[in-house]
């Protein structure tokens, strides 16, 4: 009776185990500890994608400034870390001891107040979600209710990201600067620069990130998800439902915040640091292409696409660090024309109906009218 | 009940101008409960623009809108609807990526919040009232289309059916016969006196033999006033409707 194609949300289920078993069992196996990192941070990036499934894919939000959440989070976490880090013990050779190591070179002699409560991991770990969703909420309800849409909420967003960037760099005494907060070391005592560590971390990033994933198939399975297809389509309509629609997007919009920052607290544990290079408009514009090549209307298509363009980043600019860029662009050019509907578009579109073809037909029958 | 004081929609003195240009002009129009009107006129007279502003989409400069006796100006569009007014507009306009049965079932007046949407269940209740509601409006066999797929007249039923999912006291159709074929908008006049039984009902329309079939009272528009208002004899015998129509 369920009009929700259920093949298809069966045969993403199956991608998901897939994944699971790629991620969780064969990677951990076969590659060494430094590459298996790095693949937990492509996996922070992940969670940005998802969160882009959500708002842009379904609802029609582009957000070229998702970094700012992702930063947002990233930077709760680091500061709780950074703070571990600056015991009297550990800067005792700083004019100031006891706060952090960049503080001290720009003459501060006390820790602002907005750090203090950084001071506390449970704090820390709510304002990861708690401060991008917040100011998630602020930009969309603004925005939205004033019915700013389109190219015109993507401008503002990019706007964001540049001036979070700014101000970032320019307050260096309060955030560390261009370098970003570096040099983390223990969370609670536990050292998280170990290779024990390390796997630990990306077994968490895993599990987070397929909650993640599972929350987005939830979402996009409820008549709310519909709802964001609708809007997407046609937001008049859906106003001349009864619906306030500006709810909906905002909604939507701090879902995607939220999912963005944990990956970016899981980037902070995983990387180390972190700095304002992954803030601004190029990363945010970057976490676009990684979800438009793996497929905007598909949770796991983000995913994989995420991970297969850094890896491509990765084993590209080891050869060819200069022609890198001009890969990305072309890539996305090459989405944008030939598959918009990224691999996954290209999966279900092209590879599933020649399979069935091959042998499976018949598997498939028509959907029965709704009982 | 009624009478003929008590309106369902009483639009008074109602203007709108776009720069300077009225396109609406000191307007005064009443609906009664259960009543079938059709507002016909020219190009440009101003038929849409006044959909538009008794829905919410545009705001009025001047003037005023009552629906049960409820000042309705200044409310945001989603709030009229819940008030109880419905809005068909001139292009179909529905969920191409959705299928039939979801198109309806959105329209639904219920879980219109982000919670009761997230958590919505489809009952029982509601696919008996998708189907109902399909039923009438002839789709009851494309339940499982998505809703692109269909015919440009069948999408025009599909908005039609949304409205009455949302079971409104007043729906308002803008050219809902505009693109079908002759058996189809035979099909639409059946379906339009069957909805006036339970509902209110303003319909614009510019095909004058689909005029006859359903019309009880007839407002002609011309310049953002109202030329002339009465039974479709009246009107089709009135020289000066006959004047905007055919020129000078």
């Amino acid at each position: 009776m369920s009009i929700i194609p259920k093949k298809k949300l069966d045969l993403e289920l199956a991608g998901f185990a897939l994944l699971a078993f790629m991620l969780v069992i064969v990677l951990p196996i076969t590659v060494d500890a430094f590459r298996l990192n790095l693949v937990g941070k492509y996996l922070t990036y992940a969670f940005v994608a998802v969160g882009l499934v959500l708002c842009w894919g379904y609802t029609g939000i582009l957000s070229l400034g998702q970094g700012v959440f992702f930063g947002l989070g990233g930077y709760c976490m680091a500061m709780f870390l950074k703070l571990e880090a600056s015991s009297v013990a550990n800067t005792k050779i700083q004019s100031t001891p006891g706060i952090p190591d960049f503080m001290d070179w720009n003459q501060l002699t006390s820790l602002p107040f907005f750090w203090v409560p950084f001071k506390s991991l449970p704090f820390a770990m709510i304002a990861v979600i708690a401060v991008p969703v917040v100011a998630a909420f602020i930009l969309s309800f603004a925005m939205f209710k004033r019915r700013v849409g389109g190219v015109y909420f993507a401008i503002i967003t990019q706007a964001v990201a540049a001036v979070l960037t700014i101000l970032i760099i320019g307050r260096q005494g309060y955030t560390g600067g261009i370098n970003g907060i570096t040099d983390l070391r223990t969370l609670l005592g536990w050292d998280i620069r170990t290779d024990s560590a390390k796997y630990i971390l990306y077994f968490l990033c895993c599990a987070l990130l397929f909650g993640s994933m599972f929350l987005a198939r939830f979402v996009i399975g409820s008549k709310l998800g519909r709802l964001l297809v609708a809007i997407r389509d046609k937001e008049d309509r859906v106003r001349f439902s009864g619906y306030d629609v500006a709810h909906f997007k905002v909604f939507v919009f701090c879902l995607a915040a939220a999912i963005a920052a944990v990956g970016g607290a899981m980037f902070t544990l995983q990387v180390g640091f972190m700095s304002p290079s992954f803030v601004g408009i190029v990363p945010s514009i970057e976490m676009v292409i990684f979800c438009a090549v793996g497929g905007r209307h598909s949770v796991i298509g983000a995913v994989i696409g995420t991970l297969l363009v850094n890896w491509a980043k990765t084993s590209f600019s080891e050869s060819f660090p200069e022609l890198w860029l001009f890969a990305m662009g072309g890539l996305f050019i090459a989405v944008v024309l030939a598959f918009p509907r990224g691999l996954a578009g290209l999966f279900t579109d092209q590879i599933l109906p020649r399979l069935k073809r091959g042998g499976l037909s018949g598997a498939m029958p028509k959907p029965a009218p709704a009982e | 009940m009624s009478n003929s004081t008590n309106f369902l929609l009483a639009l008074e003195n109602v203007t709108v101008s776009f720069d300077g240009f009225k396109a609406v002009n000191a307007l005064n129009l009443y609906i009664d409960k259960g009543e079938l009107r059709v507002i016909i006129g020219p190009n440009g007279a101003g038929k849409t623009t006044v959909l538009d502003l008794i829905c919410g989409r545009t705001r009025v400069s001047e003037g005023s809108i009552k629906f049960k006796d409820q000042e309705i100006t200044g409310l945001k569009e989603y709030e009229i609807v819940r008030q109880g007014i419905g809005r068909k507009f001139q292009t179909p306009s529905i969920y191409e990526d959705l299928t039939v049965f979801e198109n309806l079932e959105l329209s639904m007046p219920r879980g219109r919040d982000v919670a009761g949407a997230l958590f919505w269940q489809r009952s029982a209740a509601v696919i008996e009232r998708v189907h109902e509601i399909a039923k009438m409006i002839f789709l009851v066999d494309l339940l499982d289309r998505r809703a692109e797929t269909l015919s440009h007249g069948q999408k025009q039923w599909l908005e039609i059916g949304m409205l009455l999912m949302q079971d409104p006291e007043l729906l308002m159709l803008d050219e809902p016969v505009a693109g079908m074929s002759v058996s189809e908008r035979a099909k639409t006049a059946e379906l339009l006196n069957e909805i006036i039984k339970h509902h209110s009902v303003i319909v614009i329309e510019h095909d004058m033999k689909f005029v006859e079939k359903i019309a009880h009272r007839v407002t002609v528009l011309h310049q953002g006033r109202i030329l002339a208002e009465g039974d479709m004899d009246t009107i089709q015998h009135d020289h000066r409707v006959k004047e905007v129509y055919l020129g000078h």
